[in-house]
C-alpha cells in the first residue's frame, strides 16, 4: 500500500499498472510519477516533455525522457511498444487530441487519461453563482494565463470514448483526498480512465 | 576525493603507433595507411573490472588536449570546464580519455606527417579519410588500453559524429552515448558551407596542390576558411551580444580595413588558425564530415539498440547543427526502441554552446552517467 503522501492520481495508477510494464508518460512533468512506477513496480519508463526545466528533474531521477511534443512525438514509436501509455493531467493541454489517442492507442496497449472535471460542482457553481470562469484546486489558472486549451467533462470524456471506440476498461474519479463514489460528473474533481481497443 | 570543481592538473599527450609492417589500416575507401599513430591524452583511473572509462571526442579542429594543462603552460584543454573532479565527467568516478582523430595535425597521422615512401609529407597522397575511419583507428585504441566495453563514448559536433559511429559499428563495445549539437548525416547546406571552406584553400595559389610544406602554409586560403567557419559557430543574437556594430576606431575609416569589431575578431581568429592547423587536414575533416551519413537505419541495426542508453542534447540557437538534426537522432532511435534521452537546451549561444553551456549539460551529463555506471534497468520495450 502506497503512502498517503503520494498523490492519490498517482496511486490510483500505480495501482493500475502491471508489474515490470513498459510505460510511456506524456508530458510526464518532473518524473515524480515515473519514479513511483520505475520504483514500485519495477516499470520501465520512458517519458515525453515540452518543458526544459522538467527535463532535469526527470533526468536527474535517473529516467529516460524526449524534451518535445507529445502531438508530434508518437508516431516513429513502433507498434505496441508500450503496456501503458500515460496522459495523466496533460490532455487538457492538447490540440491534437483525436491524433493523440489515435497514435496513444497503435504503439500501447492501453492508455491511462487523467483530467480535471470541468463540470465539478465547485467550477459550476463558480460558473453559475458568480459568473465567472471556473478556478480551482484542479484548474488553478485565470483564464488569461491557463495552458489548458481543453475544457472537458465526465459527461464529455465517456461520449468521447463511445465515439472513437475507446473501451473503458476502469474509472476512477477523483475528490480532494480519496475516491468518489456517486454523481462523478458533479462532484469528482478530477477523472481517471483506464481505456484500450475495443 | 579532490575537491570539488578541482582541476585536472598537469597532463602528457601520449601516442600509440600500430598498423605498422604487414598489417596496416583498412580504411573505407578501399585504401590502406600504415603505421598510424593517434594521439590521445587520459584523465582519472581505470578502475579494476575496466568498466568506468569514457572516451571523449572531439569537433573538426580540436585535438586530444580535453582537460587540464601542460607543464609549463597555463591553457586548459578544450573542454577542461566539463572534465575533472566534480564536474560533468568526473575523473574521481571515471577514466576518462580524449582521442584525437586520424586525418587531423594534432599528433597523429594526417596529410602533413612523413609519408614513410617518399621521405615526405603525404600532402593530397593521404587517403581519404572517413568518420568511420576515425573510430576504427580509435578502437585500436581502446583495445591497447585493454577496454572491453566503454562506459560511454561522447562528443559534439564532429565528435558526435564519432560518437554515433561508435554506436553504428561498435554497439557491443559502448554502454552510453552522450551525442552533442551533431547529426546522422550533413545536410547540403553544411556540404556546402564545408565546399566553400575547402574551396577557399585549394584557391589560394601558396596551396600548391597540397605540396606546400617546404613553403608554408596558404594562409589567405586558410584564413578565410576559418572566418567562414567562426561565422557558423556563433549564432546571430550572440555576435549581437558580442560585437554589435561596434567599430574597432569609433569612426568610419571609409578604406577596407577592418572597420567593425566583428571584422577584426574574425581576422585575428582566422590568423590565428593558420598558426595552428594544417590546411591539408581542413580538407580531409571536412570531407569526412561529408561523407558521414548513419541515417536510413544505419545507426542501430536490426538487433536493436544493445542495450545501449542514449542522451542527445541540442541548442537552440544551433543553426550549424540545428536541433531538429538532433530531433532526427532521436527518431531514428524511437523507430529501433531505444532508450533515449534527449533535451533541447535554450541556449543563445550557436553551435559554440556547446563548449560553453558547462551548467546544464552538466545537470543532464552527470545524473545520466550515474545511472549508466550503476546498472540501470534499460527501458527495452520490444520492436
Amino acid at each position: 500500500m502506497l503512502s498517503e503522501d503520494v498523490r492519490l492520481d498517482h496511486r490510483i495508477i500505480a495501482g493500475v499498472v502491471e508489474a515490470g510494464s513498459k510505460i510511456l508518460d506524456l508530458g510526464c512533468g518532473n518524473g515524480d510519477l515515473m519514479y513511483l512506477l520505475a520504483r514500485e513496480k519495477s516499470a520501465r519508463v520512458q517519458g515525453i516533455e515540452l518543458d526544459e526545466a522538467a527535463i532535469y528533474e526527470c533526468v536527474k531521477k535517473g529516467l529516460s525522457v524526449i524534451h518535445g511534443d507529445i502531438e508530434e512525438g508518437l508516431r516513429e514509436y513502433p507498434d505496441a511498444s508500450f503496456d501503458d501509455v500515460i496522459l495523466n493531467q496533460s490532455i487538457q493541454q492538447v490540440r491534437k487530441v483525436d491524433e493523440v489517442f489515435e497514435q496513444a492507442l497503435r504503439i500501447g496497449r492501453r492508455i491511462i487519461v487523467g483530467f480535471p472535471n470541468f463540470a465539478h460542482l465547485g467550477a459550476r457553481s463558480m460558473l453559475f453563482f458568480r459568473g465567472t470562469s471556473p478556478m480551482t484546486k484542479s484548474l488553478p489558472y485565470r483564464w488569461n494565463d491557463t495552458p489548458n486549451v481543453r475544457f472537458l467533462s465526465v459527461t464529455d470524456f465517456k461520449r468521447f470514448c463511445v465515439e472513437h471506440a475507446l473501451r473503458i476498461l476502469e474509472s476512477h474519479y477523483l475528490g480532494g483526498t480519496k475516491e468518489v463514489r456517486f454523481w462523478p460528473n458533479l462532484l469528482a474533481k478530477d477523472a481517471l480512465f483506464v481505456l484500450a481497443k475495443p | 576525493m579532490t575537491k570539488k570543481g578541482h582541476p585536472v592538473g598537469v597532463v602528457e599527450t601520449q601516442y600509440l603507433t600500430f598498423a605498422g609492417g604487414a598489417e596496416p589500416l583498412r580504411l573505407e575507401s578501399g585504401k590502406t595507411l600504415g603505421p598510424v599513430r593517434l594521439a590521445y591524452e587520459t584523465y582519472g583511473h581505470l578502475n579494476e573490472d575496466r568498466s568506468n572509462a569514457i572516451l571523449v571526442l572531439h569537433a573538426l579542429s580540436a585535438d586530444a588536449h580535453a582537460a587540464g594543462h601542460f607543464k609549463g603552460s597555463r591553457d586548459p584543454g578544450w573542454w577542461d570546464a566539463m572534465i575533472g573532479p566534480g564536474k560533468a565527467f568526473d575523473t574521481d568516478l571515471y577514466f576518462v580519455i580524449c582521442s584525437n582523430v586520424i586525418g587531423g595535425c594534432k599528433g597523429s597521422t594526417g596529410p602533413s606527417s612523413l609519408n614513410l615512401k617518399t621521405g615526405k609529407p603525404y600532402g593530397l597522397e593521404f587517403p581519404i579519410i572517413t568518420i568511420g575511419d576515425m573510430v576504427e583507428a580509435q578502437r585500436h585504441l581502446i583495445d591497447f588500453l585493454g577496454i572491453d566495453q566503454l562506459l560511454c563514448v561522447v562528443g559534439g559536433s564532429m565528435g558526435g559524429m564519432q560518437a554515433l559511429q561508435w554506436a553504428a559499428g561498435c554497439p557491443k563495445r559502448v554502454r552510453a552515448v552522450i551525442p552533442i549539437a551533431t547529426a546522422l548525416k550533413n545536410s547540403p547546406q553544411q556540404i556546402a558551407f564545408n565546399e566553400v571552406v575547402r574551396q577557399s584553400i585549394m584557391a589560394d595559389p601558396t596551396w600548391r596542390e597540397g605540396n606546400y610544406y617546404d613553403y608554408g602554409q596558404p594562409e589567405r586560403g586558410l584564413a578565410i576558411a576559418r572566418m567562414l567557419g567562426h561565422i557558423t559557430f556563433m549564432s546571430d543574437q550572440s555576435m549581437e551580444e558580442k560585437f554589435s556594430r561596434r567599430l574597432k576606431n569609433g569612426n568610419y575609416s571609409f578604406k577596407f580595413g577592418a572597420d567593425f569589431e566583428v571584422e577584426s575578431y574574425l581576422r585575428y581568429r582566422g590568423d590565428n588558425f593558420v598558426k595552428r592547423f594544417d590546411a591539408n587536414s581542413y580538407l580531409y575533416v571536412t570531407k569526412a564530415l561529408d561523407y558521414f551519413d548513419v541515417s536510413n537505419g544505419r545507426l542501430v541495426g536490426s538487433n536493436g539498440c544493445e542495450r545501449i542508453r542514449f542522451l542527445v542534447i541540442s541548442f537552440k540557437s544551433d543553426w550549424l547543427y540545428p536541433p531538429y538534426q538532433s530531433q532526427e537522432i532521436v527518431k531514428e532511435l524511437k523507430r529501433k526502441a531505444c532508450d533515449v534521452t534527449y533535451c533541447e537546451i535554450a541556449s543563445t549561444y550557436g553551435h559554440d554552446a556547446f563548449l560553453l553551456e558547462v551548467k546544464e549539460q552538466t545537470n543532464l551529463i552527470r545524473p545520466f552517467l550515474d545511472k549508466t555506471f550503476h546498472g540501470y534497468e534499460v527501458a527495452e520495450y520490444a520492436v
